[in-house]
């Protein structure tokens, strides 16, 4: 199991405190679309956490729709190699 | 060790995941073929069915991408190897029966739903929740780009 310590003062047989569980979920903001733009004001970590759960969803649902679409674009055209072409053009967007 | 922007690491996560999930799309292709008749679509029934593999398929290329090394990768690689057997998964369930503030339960609800969307998530504790969701959505997000960029090229040559 790797280990998950980030910081000394926090260790697996405590419970981390309220305010290091708080920085922790402080850290998830940089990766919401949403809420970058309000880097200013101060941001609940009540609304963080409630904006990664819609932001996770709303995730899923796009690879939900992406896949149908995939499947209907797939029964017009498909792929029939592994094209080395295709890979490098996708890891290039 | 620099590299540019543009030049793609071949073993990023983004090329790892890249790779096995146009594998595994054209694997669902072969076992799906169009009918003989190219002006005459799959049934609609056929295409449900491609969906739902591309889907399992695009969320195992990634657990697989990922690996061991993250609890939610495991939880995803153990439900999507064990979808056959619909015994249903056993879900150790850390609910705490706090002595909280009004406040903080509301917090506590708002974490355990975030559970609900992470794999693994609901046999974590907070900590290891909220580290997971962190590498999580990184990865649903590389997963999702690289998705739609496939459906462009595809949009585009057809």
């Amino acid at each position: 199991m790797s280990s998950r310590r980030s910081s000394s003062s926090s260790s697996r047989a405590s419970k981390p405190s309220d305010d290091e569980i708080k920085e922790l979920v402080l850290k998830l903001q940089p990766l919401l679309p949403q809420l970058h733009h309000s880097r200013n004001a101060p941001v609940s970590a009540s609304s963080i956490l409630e904006e990664t759960c819609s932001y996770i969803k709303r995730l899923h649902r796009e690879v939900e729709d992406l896949s149908k679409r995939l499947s209907q674009l797939l029964d017009s055209a498909g792929i029939t190699d592994v094209d080395e072409e295709l890979i490098r053009t996708l890891l290039r967007h | 060790m620099y590299r540019p922007m543009n030049s793609p690491n071949p073993n990023s996560l983004k090329s790892r995941f890249t790779k096995g999930f146009v594998k595994a799309l054209i694997r669902i292709n072969k076992n799906h073929p169009r009918s003989a008749s190219s002006s005459i679509s799959s049934s609609p029934r056929e295409i449900r069915r491609r969906y739902h593999k591309i889907k399992t398929a695009s969320y195992a290329s990634m657990a697989c991408a990922v690996g061991r090394r993250r609890a939610w990768s495991r939880a995803l690689l153990w439900k999507i190897r064990n979808q056959a057997c619909n015994g249903g998964v056993v879900r150790r369930s850390i609910g705490s029966r706090s002595h909280y503030s009004m406040k903080k339960r509301v917090e506590q609800n708002k974490v355990n739903e975030l559970r609900k969307v992470v794999p693994g998530g609901e046999g974590m504790d907070t900590w290891s929740l909220l580290e997971e969701t962190a590498h999580y959505m990184k990865c649903l997000t590389t997963q999702v780009k690289v998705m739609r960029t496939i459906v462009e090229i595809h949009s585009t040559t057809t």
